[in-house]
Protein backbone atom coordinates (compact mmCIF):
# COMPACT_ATOMS: atom_id res chain seq x y z
CA UNK A 1 0.00 0.00 0.00
CA UNK A 2 1.47 3.57 -0.73
CA UNK A 3 1.03 5.47 2.12
CA UNK A 4 1.99 9.38 3.32
CA UNK A 5 3.67 9.94 6.50
CA UNK A 6 2.62 13.18 8.10
CA UNK A 7 6.20 14.96 9.37
CA UNK A 8 6.87 17.42 11.87
CA UNK A 9 10.51 16.74 11.23
CA UNK A 10 10.72 15.11 15.17
CA UNK A 11 11.17 11.34 16.33
CA UNK A 12 7.83 10.15 16.46
CA UNK A 13 6.70 11.14 12.51
CA UNK A 14 10.08 9.35 11.27
CA UNK A 15 10.16 6.71 13.58
CA UNK A 16 6.55 5.86 12.45
CA UNK A 17 8.30 6.24 8.77
CA UNK A 18 10.59 3.46 9.75
CA UNK A 19 7.84 1.40 10.81
CA UNK A 20 6.17 2.07 7.67
CA UNK A 21 8.68 1.37 5.39
CA UNK A 22 9.01 -2.22 6.62
CA UNK A 23 5.99 -3.17 4.98
CA UNK A 24 4.45 -0.41 2.88
CA UNK A 25 5.52 1.79 0.24
CA UNK A 26 6.65 5.02 1.66
CA UNK A 27 5.81 7.01 -1.43
CA UNK A 28 6.01 11.10 0.20
CA UNK A 29 6.07 12.49 3.72
CA UNK A 30 3.41 15.46 4.33
CA UNK A 31 3.86 18.64 6.10
CA UNK A 32 2.20 22.11 6.51
CA UNK A 33 4.48 24.91 7.02
CA UNK A 34 2.86 27.59 8.60
CA UNK A 35 2.72 31.12 6.21
CA UNK A 36 4.39 33.08 9.54
CA UNK A 37 6.24 31.54 11.58
CA UNK A 38 6.26 33.34 14.65
CA UNK A 39 3.25 31.91 15.40
CA UNK A 40 4.37 28.65 15.63
CA UNK A 41 7.56 29.35 17.54
CA UNK A 42 7.03 27.22 20.62
CA UNK A 43 5.64 24.45 18.80
CA UNK A 44 7.16 23.08 15.48
CA UNK A 45 10.14 25.01 15.57
CA UNK A 46 13.02 24.06 12.36
CA UNK A 47 9.82 22.76 10.45
CA UNK A 48 12.31 23.79 7.86
CA UNK A 49 14.50 21.21 8.06
CA UNK A 50 11.55 18.52 7.17
CA UNK A 51 13.04 19.60 3.46
CA UNK A 52 16.24 18.26 4.24
CA UNK A 53 15.11 15.24 5.75
CA UNK A 54 12.94 14.28 2.63
CA UNK A 55 15.97 15.09 0.57
CA UNK A 56 18.02 12.82 2.83
CA UNK A 57 15.43 9.99 2.88
CA UNK A 58 15.02 10.31 -0.83
CA UNK A 59 11.13 10.77 -0.48
CA UNK A 60 9.29 13.50 -1.93
CA UNK A 61 7.66 16.02 0.51
CA UNK A 62 3.94 17.38 0.01
CA UNK A 63 4.37 20.72 2.00
CA UNK A 64 1.12 22.30 2.43
CA UNK A 65 0.85 25.81 3.64
CA UNK A 66 -1.74 27.07 6.83
CA UNK A 67 -2.00 30.61 7.93
CA UNK A 68 -1.58 29.06 11.57
CA UNK A 69 -4.63 29.76 12.73
CA UNK A 70 -6.14 26.90 14.78
CA UNK A 71 -9.83 26.42 13.65
CA UNK A 72 -8.47 26.39 10.32
CA UNK A 73 -5.40 23.84 10.83
CA UNK A 74 -7.75 20.89 9.81
CA UNK A 75 -8.85 21.77 6.58
CA UNK A 76 -5.22 23.19 6.09
CA UNK A 77 -4.15 19.52 6.72
CA UNK A 78 -7.17 17.70 4.77
CA UNK A 79 -6.83 19.85 2.03
CA UNK A 80 -2.72 18.64 2.06
CA UNK A 81 -3.55 15.19 2.74
CA UNK A 82 -6.02 15.54 -0.47
CA UNK A 83 -2.80 16.97 -2.72
CA UNK A 84 -0.87 13.70 -1.29
CA UNK A 85 -3.28 11.57 -2.66
CA UNK A 86 -3.42 13.38 -6.12
CA UNK A 87 0.60 13.47 -6.54
CA UNK A 88 1.26 10.35 -5.15
CA UNK A 89 -1.68 8.17 -5.29
CA UNK A 90 -1.61 7.01 -1.05
CA UNK A 91 -3.95 5.08 -0.18
CA UNK A 92 -2.84 5.79 3.42
CA UNK A 93 -1.69 8.19 5.84
CA UNK A 94 0.78 7.26 8.88
CA UNK A 95 1.62 9.21 12.21
CA UNK A 96 3.46 9.39 14.99
CA UNK A 97 1.26 9.66 17.44
CA UNK A 98 1.51 7.85 20.77
CA UNK A 99 -1.14 8.72 23.41
CA UNK A 100 -2.84 11.75 22.06
CA UNK A 101 -6.30 11.32 21.27
CA UNK A 102 -6.96 14.42 19.99
CA UNK A 103 -4.32 14.68 17.98
CA UNK A 104 -5.12 10.83 16.75
CA UNK A 105 -8.59 12.03 16.26
CA UNK A 106 -8.45 14.59 14.00
CA UNK A 107 -6.21 13.05 11.81
CA UNK A 108 -8.45 9.44 11.81
CA UNK A 109 -11.60 11.75 10.72
CA UNK A 110 -9.38 13.38 8.01
CA UNK A 111 -8.37 10.12 6.77
CA UNK A 112 -12.49 8.81 7.21
CA UNK A 113 -13.30 11.70 4.96
CA UNK A 114 -10.97 11.19 2.48
CA UNK A 115 -11.55 7.38 2.55
CA UNK A 116 -8.01 7.02 2.87
CA UNK A 117 -6.41 4.41 5.66
CA UNK A 118 -5.27 5.67 8.99
CA UNK A 119 -2.11 3.69 10.57
CA UNK A 120 -0.26 4.63 13.89
CA UNK A 121 2.02 2.09 14.47
CA UNK A 122 3.38 4.03 17.66
CA UNK A 123 -0.21 4.37 19.14
CA UNK A 124 0.14 3.58 23.10
CA UNK A 125 3.55 1.61 22.45
CA UNK A 126 5.28 1.33 26.20
CA UNK A 127 7.27 4.63 26.17
CA UNK A 128 10.78 3.14 28.00
CA UNK A 129 10.70 -0.12 24.86
CA UNK A 130 10.03 3.06 22.31
CA UNK A 131 12.42 5.44 23.69
CA UNK A 132 15.09 2.69 24.02
CA UNK A 133 14.59 1.30 20.69
CA UNK A 134 14.87 4.76 19.53
CA UNK A 135 18.11 5.43 21.22
CA UNK A 136 19.28 2.07 19.92
CA UNK A 137 18.44 1.56 16.15
CA UNK A 138 20.73 4.17 14.19
CA UNK A 139 18.94 7.92 14.90
CA UNK A 140 20.55 10.77 15.28
CA UNK A 141 17.86 12.79 17.51
CA UNK A 142 18.48 16.53 19.19
CA UNK A 143 16.20 18.59 21.49
CA UNK A 144 15.31 21.48 19.53
CA UNK A 145 12.89 22.90 22.18
CA UNK A 146 11.95 22.52 25.83
CA UNK A 147 9.01 23.78 28.00
CA UNK A 148 8.86 22.81 31.10
CA UNK A 149 10.66 22.21 34.51
CA UNK A 150 13.08 20.41 35.01
CA UNK A 151 14.53 20.56 31.54
CA UNK A 152 17.24 23.76 31.50
CA UNK A 153 18.76 25.07 29.19
CA UNK A 154 21.69 22.80 28.63
CA UNK A 155 18.76 20.57 26.81
CA UNK A 156 18.89 22.87 23.78
CA UNK A 157 20.76 20.96 21.13
CA UNK A 158 21.26 18.35 23.48
CA UNK A 159 21.39 14.66 21.43
CA UNK A 160 19.34 11.62 22.68
CA UNK A 161 21.20 9.09 23.81
CA UNK A 162 21.82 7.01 26.18
CA UNK A 163 23.00 9.58 29.01
CA UNK A 164 19.93 11.57 28.10
CA UNK A 165 17.35 8.73 28.30
CA UNK A 166 18.74 7.83 31.90
CA UNK A 167 18.20 11.90 32.65
CA UNK A 168 14.71 11.06 30.62
CA UNK A 169 13.68 8.48 33.00
CA UNK A 170 14.87 10.05 36.28
CA UNK A 171 12.95 13.39 35.30
CA UNK A 172 9.99 10.89 34.59
CA UNK A 173 10.16 9.46 37.85
CA UNK A 174 10.74 12.24 40.15
CA UNK A 175 8.75 15.45 38.12
CA UNK A 176 5.94 12.90 36.66
CA UNK A 177 7.08 14.49 32.92
CA UNK A 178 6.35 12.21 29.80
CA UNK A 179 9.36 10.05 28.89
CA UNK A 180 8.88 10.55 25.11
CA UNK A 181 7.83 14.48 26.16
CA UNK A 182 4.10 13.48 24.75
CA UNK A 183 3.05 16.00 27.46
CA UNK A 184 5.13 18.31 25.29
CA UNK A 185 7.68 18.92 27.61
CA UNK A 186 10.06 18.45 24.74
CA UNK A 187 10.32 18.48 21.09
CA UNK A 188 13.08 17.23 19.04
CA UNK A 189 14.52 17.04 15.91
CA UNK A 190 15.81 13.91 13.59
CA UNK A 191 19.24 14.80 11.89
CA UNK A 192 20.04 10.83 11.19
CA UNK A 193 17.83 7.99 10.87
CA UNK A 194 18.23 4.36 9.33
CA UNK A 195 16.69 5.02 6.21
CA UNK A 196 18.67 8.48 5.29
CA UNK A 197 21.25 8.08 2.47
CA UNK A 198 23.07 11.62 3.78
CA UNK A 199 23.49 12.55 7.46
CA UNK A 200 21.72 16.43 8.20
CA UNK A 201 25.04 18.77 9.24
CA UNK A 202 24.12 21.78 11.38
CA UNK A 203 26.07 24.86 10.54
CA UNK A 204 24.65 27.69 12.29
CA UNK A 205 22.56 27.81 15.15
CA UNK A 206 20.93 29.32 18.20
CA UNK A 207 19.42 28.58 21.31
CA UNK A 208 17.07 31.16 22.69
CA UNK A 209 15.95 30.57 26.52
CA UNK A 210 13.47 32.17 28.97
CA UNK A 211 11.56 31.30 31.81
CA UNK A 212 12.06 27.49 31.72
CA UNK A 213 11.08 27.25 27.97
CA UNK A 214 13.55 27.11 24.99
CA UNK A 215 14.06 26.75 21.38
CA UNK A 216 17.40 25.45 19.19
CA UNK A 217 16.65 27.41 16.33
CA UNK A 218 18.92 25.84 13.36
CA UNK A 219 19.85 28.45 11.02
CA UNK A 220 22.23 26.72 8.98
CA UNK A 221 21.73 23.27 7.66
CA UNK A 222 22.77 20.81 4.79
CA UNK A 223 23.38 17.26 3.35
CA UNK A 224 26.42 15.91 4.78
CA UNK A 225 28.43 15.66 1.09
CA UNK A 226 26.62 18.76 0.16
CA UNK A 227 28.54 21.34 1.59
CA UNK B 1 -2.58 -18.18 28.41
CA UNK B 2 -4.88 -15.57 26.41
CA UNK B 3 -5.34 -15.76 23.06
CA UNK B 4 -5.01 -12.46 21.39
CA UNK B 5 -6.80 -12.35 17.87
CA UNK B 6 -5.76 -9.85 15.19
CA UNK B 7 -8.29 -8.99 13.27
CA UNK B 8 -6.55 -6.63 10.40
CA UNK B 9 -7.66 -7.47 6.82
CA UNK B 10 -3.87 -8.66 6.25
CA UNK B 11 -1.26 -9.73 9.27
CA UNK B 12 0.12 -6.40 8.98
CA UNK B 13 2.84 -5.03 11.82
CA UNK B 14 0.77 -1.68 10.91
CA UNK B 15 -2.40 -3.04 12.36
CA UNK B 16 -0.69 -5.32 15.11
CA UNK B 17 1.41 -2.47 16.44
CA UNK B 18 -1.93 -0.26 16.72
CA UNK B 19 -4.48 -2.81 17.85
CA UNK B 20 -3.21 -5.65 19.78
CA UNK B 21 -0.22 -4.72 20.96
CA UNK B 22 -1.39 -2.35 23.61
CA UNK B 23 -3.99 -4.93 24.66
CA UNK B 24 -0.69 -7.27 25.07
CA UNK B 25 -0.14 -3.82 26.87
CA UNK B 26 -2.35 -4.34 29.72
CA UNK B 27 -2.32 -8.01 29.56
CA UNK B 28 1.23 -8.26 30.42
CA UNK B 29 1.10 -5.24 33.23
CA UNK B 30 -1.99 -7.29 34.68
CA UNK B 31 0.12 -10.41 34.80
CA UNK B 32 -0.92 -12.52 31.89
CA UNK B 33 0.80 -14.76 29.20
CA UNK B 34 -0.81 -14.17 25.89
CA UNK B 35 0.31 -14.69 22.71
CA UNK B 36 -0.92 -13.62 18.78
CA UNK B 37 -2.92 -14.98 16.00
CA UNK B 38 -4.21 -13.60 13.29
CA UNK B 39 -7.50 -14.79 12.94
CA UNK B 40 -6.71 -16.09 8.81
CA UNK B 41 -4.65 -18.35 10.81
CA UNK B 42 -7.26 -19.67 13.16
CA UNK B 43 -7.92 -23.36 13.03
CA UNK B 44 -10.74 -25.85 14.58
CA UNK B 45 -11.31 -25.15 17.73
CA UNK B 46 -8.97 -22.40 18.53
CA UNK B 47 -9.81 -21.65 21.67
CA UNK B 48 -8.49 -24.62 22.79
CA UNK B 49 -5.48 -24.57 25.18
CA UNK B 50 -6.08 -20.69 25.82
CA UNK B 51 -7.87 -19.33 29.35
CA UNK B 52 -9.90 -16.83 27.00
CA UNK B 53 -9.64 -15.14 23.85
CA UNK B 54 -9.12 -11.29 23.10
CA UNK B 55 -10.41 -10.33 19.97
CA UNK B 56 -9.04 -7.10 19.06
CA UNK B 57 -9.99 -4.34 16.64
CA UNK B 58 -8.60 -3.08 13.47
CA UNK B 59 -8.25 0.40 11.37
CA UNK B 60 -11.52 2.14 10.73
CA UNK B 61 -11.62 1.62 7.26
CA UNK B 62 -10.80 -2.11 7.71
CA UNK B 63 -14.21 -3.93 6.64
CA UNK B 64 -12.32 -7.07 5.29
CA UNK B 65 -13.74 -9.32 8.71
CA UNK B 66 -16.33 -8.56 7.94
CA UNK B 67 -16.58 -10.35 4.23
CA UNK B 68 -14.95 -13.39 6.34
CA UNK B 69 -17.24 -13.98 9.03
CA UNK B 70 -17.29 -17.42 8.40
CA UNK B 71 -13.91 -17.98 10.04
CA UNK B 72 -15.50 -17.05 13.45
CA UNK B 73 -18.43 -20.06 13.87
CA UNK B 74 -16.12 -21.40 16.38
CA UNK B 75 -17.62 -18.40 18.80
CA UNK B 76 -20.78 -19.70 18.64
CA UNK B 77 -19.58 -22.09 21.35
CA UNK B 78 -16.95 -20.62 22.63
CA UNK B 79 -15.35 -22.72 25.24
CA UNK B 80 -13.24 -19.69 27.32
CA UNK B 81 -14.14 -16.20 28.06
CA UNK B 82 -14.49 -13.96 24.97
CA UNK B 83 -13.79 -10.30 25.11
CA UNK B 84 -14.68 -8.54 21.60
CA UNK B 85 -13.06 -4.96 21.40
CA UNK B 86 -14.38 -3.16 18.59
CA UNK B 87 -14.49 -5.28 15.50
CA UNK B 88 -14.31 -7.89 18.09
CA UNK B 89 -17.65 -7.21 18.99
CA UNK B 90 -19.24 -7.07 15.96
CA UNK B 91 -17.67 -10.32 15.01
CA UNK B 92 -19.08 -11.75 17.92
CA UNK B 93 -22.36 -10.25 17.83
CA UNK B 94 -22.60 -11.11 13.86
CA UNK B 95 -22.09 -15.19 14.84
CA UNK B 96 -24.76 -14.92 17.86
CA UNK B 97 -27.14 -13.56 15.51
CA UNK B 98 -27.23 -9.69 15.83
CA UNK B 99 -26.82 -7.19 13.17
CA UNK B 100 -24.48 -4.50 12.29
CA UNK B 101 -25.89 -0.75 11.41
CA UNK B 102 -23.73 2.49 10.34
CA UNK B 103 -22.55 4.39 13.38
CA UNK B 104 -19.36 6.24 13.24
CA UNK B 105 -17.61 8.23 15.88
CA UNK B 106 -13.88 9.05 16.34
CA UNK B 107 -12.53 10.10 19.87
CA UNK B 108 -13.87 10.29 23.16
CA UNK B 109 -17.33 9.41 23.78
CA UNK B 110 -19.33 9.59 27.15
CA UNK B 111 -20.51 5.96 27.62
CA UNK B 112 -23.95 5.55 29.81
CA UNK B 113 -23.57 2.33 32.08
CA UNK B 114 -26.66 0.93 31.85
CA UNK B 115 -26.37 -2.04 34.43
CA UNK B 116 -24.05 -3.52 37.17
CA UNK B 117 -21.36 -5.93 35.12
CA UNK B 118 -17.93 -7.49 35.82
CA UNK B 119 -16.58 -5.71 33.44
CA UNK B 120 -17.31 -1.81 32.80
CA UNK B 121 -16.52 1.07 35.12
CA UNK B 122 -19.48 1.48 37.50
CA UNK B 123 -22.43 3.42 37.23
CA UNK B 124 -23.25 6.00 35.55
CA UNK B 125 -21.12 7.05 33.13
CA UNK B 126 -17.22 6.60 31.43
CA UNK B 127 -15.34 8.50 28.98
CA UNK B 128 -13.72 6.11 26.81
CA UNK B 129 -11.93 6.11 22.96
CA UNK B 130 -14.28 5.38 20.02
CA UNK B 131 -12.84 4.29 16.36
CA UNK B 132 -15.76 2.58 14.41
CA UNK B 133 -17.87 3.08 11.76
CA UNK B 134 -20.73 0.40 12.32
CA UNK B 135 -22.41 -0.63 16.13
CA UNK B 136 -24.22 -4.02 16.65
CA UNK B 137 -27.96 -4.41 17.38
CA UNK B 138 -27.14 -7.27 20.25
CA UNK B 139 -28.01 -10.99 19.46
CA UNK B 140 -31.91 -12.00 20.80
CA UNK B 141 -31.43 -12.48 24.39
CA UNK B 142 -27.89 -10.54 24.92
CA UNK B 143 -27.91 -7.90 27.56
CA UNK B 144 -27.11 -3.88 26.51
CA UNK B 145 -24.72 -2.85 28.98
CA UNK B 146 -23.90 0.15 28.00
CA UNK B 147 -24.57 3.04 25.72
CA UNK B 148 -22.85 6.20 23.92
CA UNK B 149 -25.34 8.66 22.35
CA UNK B 150 -25.20 7.38 18.91
CA UNK B 151 -24.66 3.51 19.33
CA UNK B 152 -24.67 0.58 22.27
CA UNK B 153 -20.94 0.08 23.22
CA UNK B 154 -21.04 -2.81 25.34
CA UNK B 155 -23.71 -6.50 25.23
CA UNK B 156 -22.35 -9.71 27.03
CA UNK B 157 -24.26 -13.06 26.43
CA UNK B 158 -27.09 -13.82 29.33
CA UNK B 159 -25.47 -16.40 30.94
CA UNK B 160 -21.55 -17.18 29.55
CA UNK B 161 -18.75 -15.03 29.78
CA UNK B 162 -18.97 -13.38 26.74
CA UNK B 163 -18.29 -9.38 26.35
CA UNK B 164 -18.27 -7.11 23.29
CA UNK B 165 -17.16 -3.53 23.60
CA UNK B 166 -16.99 -1.36 20.83
CA UNK B 167 -14.81 1.11 22.46
CA UNK B 168 -11.11 0.73 23.00
CA UNK B 169 -10.47 -0.44 26.06
CA UNK B 170 -6.50 -0.33 25.88
CA UNK B 171 -6.72 3.42 25.44
CA UNK B 172 -7.20 5.20 28.53
CA UNK B 173 -9.70 2.01 30.01
CA UNK B 174 -7.32 -0.73 30.93
CA UNK B 175 -9.66 -1.32 33.82
CA UNK B 176 -11.58 -3.25 31.39
CA UNK B 177 -9.15 -5.37 30.20
CA UNK B 178 -8.19 -6.18 33.49
CA UNK B 179 -11.36 -6.97 34.94
CA UNK B 180 -11.79 -9.05 32.12
CA UNK B 181 -8.39 -10.60 32.92
CA UNK B 182 -9.94 -10.68 36.84
CA UNK B 183 -12.75 -12.98 35.77
CA UNK B 184 -10.86 -15.56 33.92
CA UNK B 185 -8.49 -16.16 36.59
CA UNK B 186 -10.04 -15.33 39.58
CA UNK B 187 -13.87 -15.96 38.31
CA UNK B 188 -14.98 -12.63 39.90
CA UNK B 189 -16.49 -9.65 39.76
CA UNK B 190 -13.38 -6.58 39.99
CA UNK B 191 -15.85 -3.99 40.86
CA UNK B 192 -14.87 -1.21 42.76
CA UNK B 193 -10.96 -2.84 43.21
CA UNK B 194 -10.00 -0.89 39.55
CA UNK B 195 -6.34 -2.15 38.54
CA UNK B 196 -5.93 -3.60 42.44
CA UNK B 197 -6.65 -7.50 41.40
CA UNK B 198 -3.48 -8.98 42.11
CA UNK B 199 -2.57 -11.37 39.06
CA UNK B 200 -3.18 -15.38 39.50
CA UNK B 201 -0.02 -17.22 40.90
CA UNK B 202 1.39 -19.07 38.22
CA UNK B 203 1.13 -16.11 35.69
CA UNK B 204 3.50 -12.98 34.75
Amino acid sequence: MRVGVLCSGGKDSLFACMCAMQEEEVACLITVFPDNPESYMFHTPNLHVVRLQARAAGIPLVAGTSRGREEEELADLSRTVAEAVERHGIEGVVTGALQSVYQASRVQAICRDLDLWCFNPLWYADPGEYMETLVSSGFDVIVSAVASEPFDRTWLGRRLDRAALQDLRRYAERYGTSLPGEGGEYETLVLDAPFFRHRIVIGESEAVWQNFRGVFHVKEAWLEGDA
Amino acid sequence: MILLAGLGFRDAALLRSEFVRPVARVAGHWGAEWSYCHYSRLQDDPADGYDAVILCGTALKDTGYLREIGRFSWLIEAPVPVLGICAGMQVLSLVHGGTLRPACEIGMVDVRVLCPNPVLPPLPSFQAYALHRYSCDPPPGWTTLAVSETCVQAVSHPHLPLFGVLFHPEVRNGVVIERFLSLVYHGKEGEGEEGQDAPPSGHG
